[in-house]
């Protein structure tokens, strides 16, 4: 199979220019005539749902939860970024770009993030125009802050809470379009299959969560805008309903799977407190700009912080990394805690913890500004750990984020199989092998407004309109699909929770296929997960039926993509035999125990081909070809 | 700890329900809420009964997706707080606790403490937004907002829609978070060329839902876990006296 990432020719500036020049366009009297699917309601989700509503499409748009207003990108808390230079400070869109590119190790593809970092600009216009309430200096203008990894102010944010207020703007957006009826709103609603009818993709096949019916919906083209998979990993800062299930159900349609094992760390996380943890909280990334990370020098050191003297704190990413110190990117930082906690030196339960200390911010600034940029993330830190943060240093420790592997899709975010966009964090495009902060709103909004209005035009303009119907055998035979996944699932009734096997799957693979890798815990965790696998298929108790709400059978779907997923995710960490971004090979390290690239051998995409249940997976490589920047050792110190 | 629960069991919106008692023991003061009543499920699954429903889904208190009226409160009556970030080391050993859905006849009950709140989406879809395309906007400096408008629009906008001012409210009024969304784009100049027919549509609806009226119990203030203040109810009573007055 050849991958064609269809990116244009021509110099990097006007590569997108070039490319919506080219395309086709669909008569404005003919749009209503075509049926778009949308699953997901998120920034990109919902961007796009809302944009191809307003530009005539008939669409359906589906989410799992009550309302579209709940989808995860509500979560993000730090910021967006663009490239607007409104604090003229030499931030550019070029600058962007390559702080992204640098950011994802140089394993991302140049014109796709060269596009997202063009878009920026018009995402914040866009935004404002909406009523996005976003931070704003005395004099009205638009407030900026630094972001972690970046050395320019580009991040705009509306206090801790900047990807709600983005997504209830592009709700109130997808909710106008659901009054004037261009977008038809499915919420409590689960995708359960593609349905692709002569190579295309034409439909899915959906369970109604309240009800339990199964239904089947065609359409011209299905967007799938599902976000991320980091809760196979079970403890992650993600919602508890985050799945891989839509784009993995279109992965076993031909959907090729693109960097699975590309599964970011967040380096600021509240630590866990015991077995019953169910996730795990971020607290945002923009703490390090006033906060500094420190460990005690002596390992076992038990005393109280504050009686810690000056001299027996190790200051490390400072130490370290002086040029980014507590600003030193997310893998970067992630790693050095977790050498610290190795070392001993961890603090609070379990030695899982580094403190992030704010009290020098605090005598610089006075209390009154620390809390006035943080008083929310303190609130909430409080809430969880009932500590003080103003007095005691937070402690911190990193876990799973964000996933930048997903669908692989070309330069107009379709993926192999035609008909078939995938959006935001569901797709692999833009964010290499580590994602910087702020960026995720940025690519979701660029996506689902400015992306996906020009490609998916496109596409439907060589289709013939509502040319396939739910009639076609293809529609019946994924419906029977469905119901005898669920029947399976029903009918094993044995003696393990849903949940028990999730836990037990999240342990192997956050211990072989975390923050660091290695040969042998790979090719450990690929003999495990598969045993869980089996163990789950004949042990599972999933109690209730199919026609009623019943939220241990949802989990249970959703366990079991998890189940494959984790699989795959370990086959791709152990095919890729060098370090770069979050994925630390600990063959491939530098004496410092930097990761280190083999842009030799590695510098491509793996897209992974499903060859049927049980088979070995077959890798189809994309090469990244780089006409703009030079491959540079991406060093932080 | 040890913990009694007595948890409304309901199988569907038809069925009627009950108050079950269960003992929660050996419960960490660390766990949050739910991950109690996540213990409860595992233990009621071993058993071979059926888990308590609820909803959740960020478990950081901002989807707005989580709820329960626990012991006569609201998430719980601590402050600023939704249930999903309320810990146990708030309650005592041998406490009996009441976990009950959100009560309103605006948000039937879909399943044990699981209720439908479709109602707050078909308020917003009769003018909870600025009608504005993706594609035409100016640069967003173009025109300045005064920082103090712009967070007052934030501690408007603030609202997760969780519905928690509903279930307290005696009245079942939905005005806070009417409001809300009301005083947020009143707040900026983005919202003004709609403002009229926003607050006259959403009140519309809000009526129609079968939302009862406010008569300034400020229950919902009390228990909302943004803090949204009931100012945000003056303000919107303004902006419809004023759309009430332009429009005769």
């Amino acid at each position: 199979m050849k991958l064609e990432s269809k990116v244009p020719s021509g110099p990097i500036e006007s590569k997108w220019d070039k490319r919506r020049n080219e395309m086709r366009l669909v008569n404005p009297a003919n749009k209503r005539r075509y049926r778009v699917i949308v699953v997901g309601s998120g920034l990109a989700g919902g961007a796009a749902a809302a944009t191809l509503g307003e530009m005539g499409y008939r669409v359906d748009c589906f989410c799992f939860q009550d309302s579209p207003r709940r989808a995860h990108s509500i979560a993000a808390q730090g910021g967006i970024n663009a490239a607007k230079n409104y604090q003229n400070d030499g931030d550019s869109v070029y600058r962007l770009f390559y702080d992204t590119m640098k950011g994802g190790d140089f394993r991302s593809r140049e014109g796709n993030v060269y596009r997202l970092a063009q878009l920026s600009a018009a995402i914040i216009d866009q935004c404002v125009a909406m009523g996005v309430p976003f931070a704003r200096e005395y004099g009205g203008q638009l407030a900026n802050r630094s972001f972690g990894g970046a050395q320019v102010s580009r991040t705009f944010y509306a206090r801790g809470q900047t990807g709600q207020q983005l997504l209830l703007g592009v709700y109130a957006e997808l909710c106008r379009q659901i009054a004037a009826k261009t977008v038809t709103m499915h919420p409590r609603t689960e995708m359960q299959e593609l349905v692709v009818v002569d190579g295309h993709a034409k439909g899915i096949v959906t369970r109604d969560l309240v009800t339990g019916a199964i239904e089947t919906f065609a359409a011209d083209a299905v967007v799938l805008a599902t976000g991320g998979y980091a809760p196979v990993f079970y403890l992650s800062t993600n919602a508890m309903g985050n799945n891989v299930t839509a784009i993995y159900r279109a992965y076993r349609k031909g959907a090729l799977f693109a960097n699975p094992c590309f599964t970011q760390i967040h380096p600021t996380c509240i630590p866990v407190t015991g077995e019953h943890q169910s996730k795990l909280t971020l607290m945002s990334e923009s703490l390090r700009n006033d906060g500094r990370i420190w460990v005690p020098k002596r390992a076992g050191d038990k005393r109280d912080p504050r009686q810690v003297p000056e001299e027996d704190r190790d200051y490390y990413l400072e130490r370290i990394y002086p040029a980014y110190g507590n600003l030193a990117a997310r893998d970067v930082s992630s790693r050095a805690a977790k050498r610290m906690c190795d070392e001993g030196k961890g603090v609070g339960p379990g030695g899982l913890g580094v403190y992030l200390d704010f009290s020098d911010a605090i005598k610089r600034l006075g209390e009154g500004v620390i809390r006035e940029r943080y008083g929310n993330l303190f609130d909430m830190y409080e809430r969880i750990t009932g500590e003080d943060a103003y007095q005691v240093p937070m402690r911190i420790y990193p876990a799973v984020h964000y996933a930048m592997g997903g669908l692989w899709v070309d330069y107009d975010l379709m993926s192999n199989v035609p008909g078939l966009f995938v959006l935001g964090e569901a797709n692999f495009s833009d964010h290499g092998a580590n994602r910087l902060g702020a960026s995720a709103l940025m690519q979701g909004l660029a996506d689902g407004y400015f992306v996906i209005p020009y490609t998916l035009s496109n596409y439907l303009a060589g289709q013939k309109y509502g040319a396939v119907a739910a009639s076609r055998p293809e529609f019946r035979q994924a419906g029977e699909e469905a119901q005898e996944r669920i029947r399976k699932l029903l009918s094993v009734k044995g003696k393990r929770s849903v949940t028990s096997f999730h836990r037990e799957l999240g342990k192997v693979l956050w211990e072989h296929c975390g923050m660091e890798r290695s040969r042998g815990g790979l090719t450990k965790a690929l003999e495990i997960v598969p045993a869980i696998r089996e163990e789950f298929w004949e042990n599972v108790k999933v109690t209730g039926g199919a026609k009623e709400l019943n939220p241990e059978l949802e989990k249970a779907g959703r366990v079991a993509d998890f189940l494959d997923l984790a699989e795959l995710i370990c086959h791709d960490a152990l095919a890729r035999e060098e370090s770069c971004g979050c994925h630390l090979r600990a063959e491939y390290q530098t004496e410092e125990g930097e990761a280190k690239r083999n842009d030799k051998d590695y510098c491509f995409v793996s897209a992974w081909e499903h060859k049927g249940p049980g088979q070995k997976p077959v890798l189809q490589k994309e090469p990244l070809e780089f006409e703009t920047v030079h491959l540079a050792e991406r060093s932080y110190k | 700890m040890n913990l009694t629960l007595r948890i409304w069991r309901q199988r569907n919106a038809q069925e009627r329900g009950s108050l079950v008692s269960y003992e929660a023991k050996d419960i960490s003061p660390d766990m949050s809420f739910l991950e109690m009543l996540d213990v409860v499920n595992e233990r009621l699954i071993a058993k071979g009964e059926e888990p308590v429903a609820f909803d959740h889904d960020c478990r950081e208190g901002i989807c707005g997706m989580c709820s329960l009226v626990i012991n006569g409160l609201a998430h719980g009556g601590r402050r600023a707080t939704t249930t999903c970030q309320l810990h146990m080391r708030h309650f005592k050993d041998g406490d009996v606790i009441t976990v009950e859905p959100w009560r309103s006849r605006a948000f039937p009950v879909v399943r044990d403490l699981v209720v439908d709140r479709t109602a707050f989406d078909r308020v917003i879809h009769a003018g909870g937004f600025v009608s504005s395309n993706a594609g035409g906007a100016p640069d967003a400096n173009a025109l300045p907002v005064p920082r103090d408008d712009a967070e007052k629009a934030m501690d408007a906008a603030a609202c997760i829609g969780c519905g928690a001012c509903v279930a307290s409210c005696p009245n079942g009024s939905a005005m806070l978070f009417v409001a809300a969304k009301v005083s947020h784009l009143a707040h900026l100049p983005q919202g003004h060329p709609e403002r009229a027919q926003r607050v006259l549509g959403m009140v519309h609806q809000m009526d129609l839902e079968g939302f009862g009226n406010c008569t300034n119990h400020t229950e919902c203030e009390a228990v909302c876990p943004k803090e949204v203040s009931i100012s945000h109810i003056a303000k919107m009573n303004r902006e419809f006296i004023r759309a009430s007055v332009l429009e005769a």
